[in-house]
């Protein structure tokens, strides 16, 4: 078992999860902003509400198709490339994959099959609910994901079996309360909402600046916008609790994201630093500080103790013996940043956005409209990171304390198989990106298309199909 | 009963549950460009299951997380063993699975064509990997005493599990031919049971070589009620195709689905994988289970969740029951955007 077997399998598992998590957010958000506006006709009768539903609900539909077939991937990747990690969780982390299946995704799809066919079928109030039901169910996949991922950051609610040595779950309800697993979901939902609430801000800004549809498009801009404000705003905070939480169950994690080798109490937040990255460098020899807030985002107190990463490294390898137990530092460090960061801009330019609103002078603000549609690249940038920081930061381990992702591996694939099949998965994934880019652009262009036909008698109607 | 043992039953209804629905659909993925002469009837075919086929793929989803929570030794041992196969299914399920939504975004020939193909050979790749691999499962590979695999992708390719896998592919295709002419009208109807009624004989006669082969090779000669159900079934199925009861076709091929599939896991029982390289390597319902705790949380959720499943879709297929023709797609694809041209092609040729 090669050093390159590991490093295929960690690189295969990291770009599948990566860009399918492209596709997970928009479909959450964009199914509850279609869900919206499908009431919001629903509710006035305004057609144009109708026509947007239509109209977003097809981007949501392409997006769909290439987020469904990624996940595939996902849940077979477990057994294939990792098949000690999933004989040793299995017991544990094999329920809530099954519960989400059963209780999630059959839920999304058989909705969404409804949905998509439904128009004019069904009364217009089930075809209502059919779009909530999805929405529904790609909440609630998400949380059986995020609370197995929480798992493998903070195991709870398990023992080790004394006979064969493996992990076996003694209350589900303590892996679906996980502290680290409520502040998780949270944080991505929120993401969510910020990914479809500037994907609907970027096609209604790109719509708005060329005044096609602008009556309609300026009501999907207002929408976007009064999600994005609360949204971003909240995902920041949730996410800084999620660095309290992290404090507390992965210590190590939040030291490498702050580059902070030697604990500090007050501990300062550092914006920027050059160098200070390793071990061997570990002072920065330039760095730009703020006094305390450190101190107050990883333990909510003024002159809170945040325990530096030599510290923790002598504690884990007392515990867990000889060995290096700490995750790439630089990684750590800007992933963390970047995705504030991002999250900073992308807020300031929502607030901008309502300002707009209310000043009603939004479509004669070029800049805006123009910056609003580049914009939509953000929370990818986001989301990836975040995802970077969450999974880089518990390396080591692949459960933290259990098992060490070295030992979590197949011991039968061989890297030569892991090669070729990494690079089935790159030509395949690249073909689709490049696909759905072109569809999701092209169709985001159009013109709003014209209102429905929709009588709900049994006779041959023009419906939504293939 | 043990709750693993209920747990070997629910996966295998969970696998039974798939072959019988996602079978039609490959059926259909194989002959939507055989039954449609031209864009319009291939829509008319690919429509027949457009509302229900991803849902019917969730039963796929479901076993193999099932496996994982309730048999992880198998899942793992199973998925890194096969690792090559899976890699082609999932490049299978993948080109399918996006050539229905990609298809419809674009009024263009080519692209049509691009994603028809795709269509097809995904269709038919699935069922034959499927069936393979449940073929290895009851035929036995080799496996080590850390219930490792030990052999190669063409271990899997042996005669038995290849003949199980054409078995499979063929009951697809004859169950999708089944499925069509009871949801379609005019000559996609016509053509599907024409097609049907060259098929289902070459089926029929798979499934009776499966239906011997099988208690010959694995024993237990007491069992082969249930795959001699299924050639019955099978046979059934090609008579009434002849007579053109299409209701009754479609019952019979479903039946003849499900008795196959069972087939594999009452012939498997009490193994979960066989070990060809000694039988005590072999994983077992008992060796290769969760802890009866873990087993005991997914029974609840299970009970719970399952039998509103089967009510809701249940109620899509009742709310799409009714035959479709070249008038329902006529002026709408999925982005029912802009109504494309509809222009029927030259008269159906076959």
């Amino acid at each position: 078992m090669g050093v390159s077997q590991i490093d295929l399998a960690r690189l295969q598992f990291a770009a599948t999860s990566i860009y399918h998590f492209l596709f997970v957010p928009v479909t959450i958000g964009l199914a509850f902003l279609v869900a919206i506006l499908q009431t919001a006709w629903h509710r006035r009768g305004d057609e144009d509400y109708l026509r947007l539903t239509r109209f977003f609900g097809t981007l949501l539909l392409i997006n769909v198709a290439v987020g469904v077939v990624t996940g595939l991937v996902q849940e077979f990747q477990f057994g294939m490339a990792w098949s000690s990690y999933s004989r040793f969780v299995g017991d544990v982390f094999g329920a809530p994959l099954a519960i989400e299946g059963l209780a999630a995704f059959f839920l999304e799809s058989t909705f969404l099959g409804l949905w998509i066919f439904g128009w004019g079928r069904l009364p217009k109030g089930v075809h209502l609910a059919t779009i909530w039901l999805v929405a529904l169910g790609t909440v609630l996949s998400a949380a059986f994901i995020m609370a197995a991922n929480s798992w493998m950051q903070h195991p709870v609610g398990y023992q080790i079996n004394a006979q064969s040595g493996r992990a076996q779950l003694t209350s589900i309800w303590a892996v679906l309360t996980n502290p680290l697993f409520l502040w998780a979901y949270g944080h991505v939902l929120l993401a969510a909402l910020v990914t479809g609430g500037a994907l609907m801000l970027a096609v209604s800004a790109w719509h708005l600046r060329r005044r096609s549809d602008a009556p309609a498009f300026r009501k999907t801009a207002r929408i976007a916008l009064l999600v994005l404000v609360p949204a971003t705003f909240l995902a920041m905070i949730v996410g800084s609790e999620l660095g309290v939480s992290g404090d507390h169950y992965q210590p190590m994690k939040i030291a490498a994201g702050e580059a902070l080798w030697n604990t500090a109490q007050p501990a300062s937040f550092t914006l920027f630093q050059i160098g200070g990255y390793t071990a061997t460098d570990p002072t920065p020899s330039f760095a730009i500080k703020v006094p305390h807030l450190l101190s107050v985002l990883a333990t909510n107190s003024w002159n809170g103790k945040v325990v530096g990463m030599n510290a923790i490294q002598a504690q884990y390898q007392q515990r867990y013996g000889p060995g290096d137990y700490r995750p790439n530092v630089f990684i750590a460090f800007w992933s963390i940043r970047g995705m504030a960061y991002l999250a900073g801009l992308v807020f300031l330019l929502a607030l901008w956005g309502v300002w707009l609103l209310r000043r009603k002078t939004i479509e004669q603000s070029t800049w805006f409209l123009r910056l609003a549609v580049w914009a939509v690249l953000i929370p990818f940038l986001m989301n990836t990171l975040g995802w970077i920081l969450t999974e880089n930061g518990r390396q080591p381990w692949i459960v933290q304390g259990l098992q060490l992702t070295r030992n979590g591996v197949s011991p039968t694939v061989s890297a030569t198989v892991l090669g070729l099949s990494i690079a089935v998965f790159v030509l395949l994934y690249g073909a689709m990106a490049l696909v759905d880019a072109v569809l999701m652009i092209r169709f985001a262009r159009r013109p709003l298309g014209p209102t429905p036909q929709l009588d709900e008698h049994d006779v041959p109607v023009p419906a939504m199909s293939y | 009963m043990s709750l693993a043992i209920l747990w070997f039953i629910v996966l295998a209804l969970l696998w039974c549950g798939f072959l019988f629905l996602e079978g039609f659909d490959f059926g259909v993925g194989m002959l939507h460009d055989f039954v449609g002469a031209n864009d319009l009837e291939r829509r008319v075919a690919i429509n027949t299951i457009g509302p229900v086929w991803d849902g019917n793929e969730v039963w796929l989803i479901v076993a193999g997380a099932g496996m994982f929570a309730a048999f992880p030794e198998w899942y793992a041992t199973m998925f890194s063993g096969f690792y090559v196969a899976l890699v082609l299914l999932l490049v299978a399920l993948i080109i399918r699975g996006v050539s229905f939504e990609f298809r419809a975004q674009l009024d263009n020939a080519g692209w049509h064509w691009l994603w028809d193909a795709a269509m097809t050979l995904g269709s038919f790749l699935i069922p034959l990997l499927v069936g393979v691999a449940l073929g290895n499962l009851v035929r036995g590979v080799p496996i080590d005493a850390h219930h490792e695999y030990t052999g190669t992708f063409f271990t899997l390719l042996n005669p038995y599990s290849l003949f199980v896998g054409l078995t499979v592919l063929l009951l697809c295709l004859v169950h999708g031919a089944t499925f069509l002419a009871l949801k379609t009208k005019g000559p996609v109807q016509d053509r599907a049971e024409q097609v049907g009624g060259w098929l289902a004989p070459v089926a029929a006669l798979f499934v009776i070589g499966f239906a011997i082969w099988t208690p010959a090779m694995a024993g237990h000669a007491a069992r082969a009620v249930v795959p001699v159900v299924a050639a019955l079934a099978a046979l059934a199925a090609v008579w009434f195709i002849r007579v053109r009861r299409n209701g009754w076709a479609f019952l019979a091929t479903a039946v003849a689905m499900l008795a196959t599939g069972a087939t594999i896991f009452v012939f498997l029982y009490p193994h979960v994988m066989v070990s060809s390289t000694n039988a005590a390597y072999s994983l077992t319902v008992s060796n290769a289970s969760s802890s009866s705790y873990t087993l005991k949380v997914m029974t609840v959720v299970t009970a719970i969740f399952f039998p509103i499943v089967l009510i809701y879709q249940g109620w899509t297929f009742y709310v799409f029951r009714r035959r479709i023709d070249v008038g329902d797609v006529q002026g709408g694809s999925a982005g029912g955007q802009a109504p494309e041209a509809a222009t029927p092609g030259a008269s159906p040729a076959g």
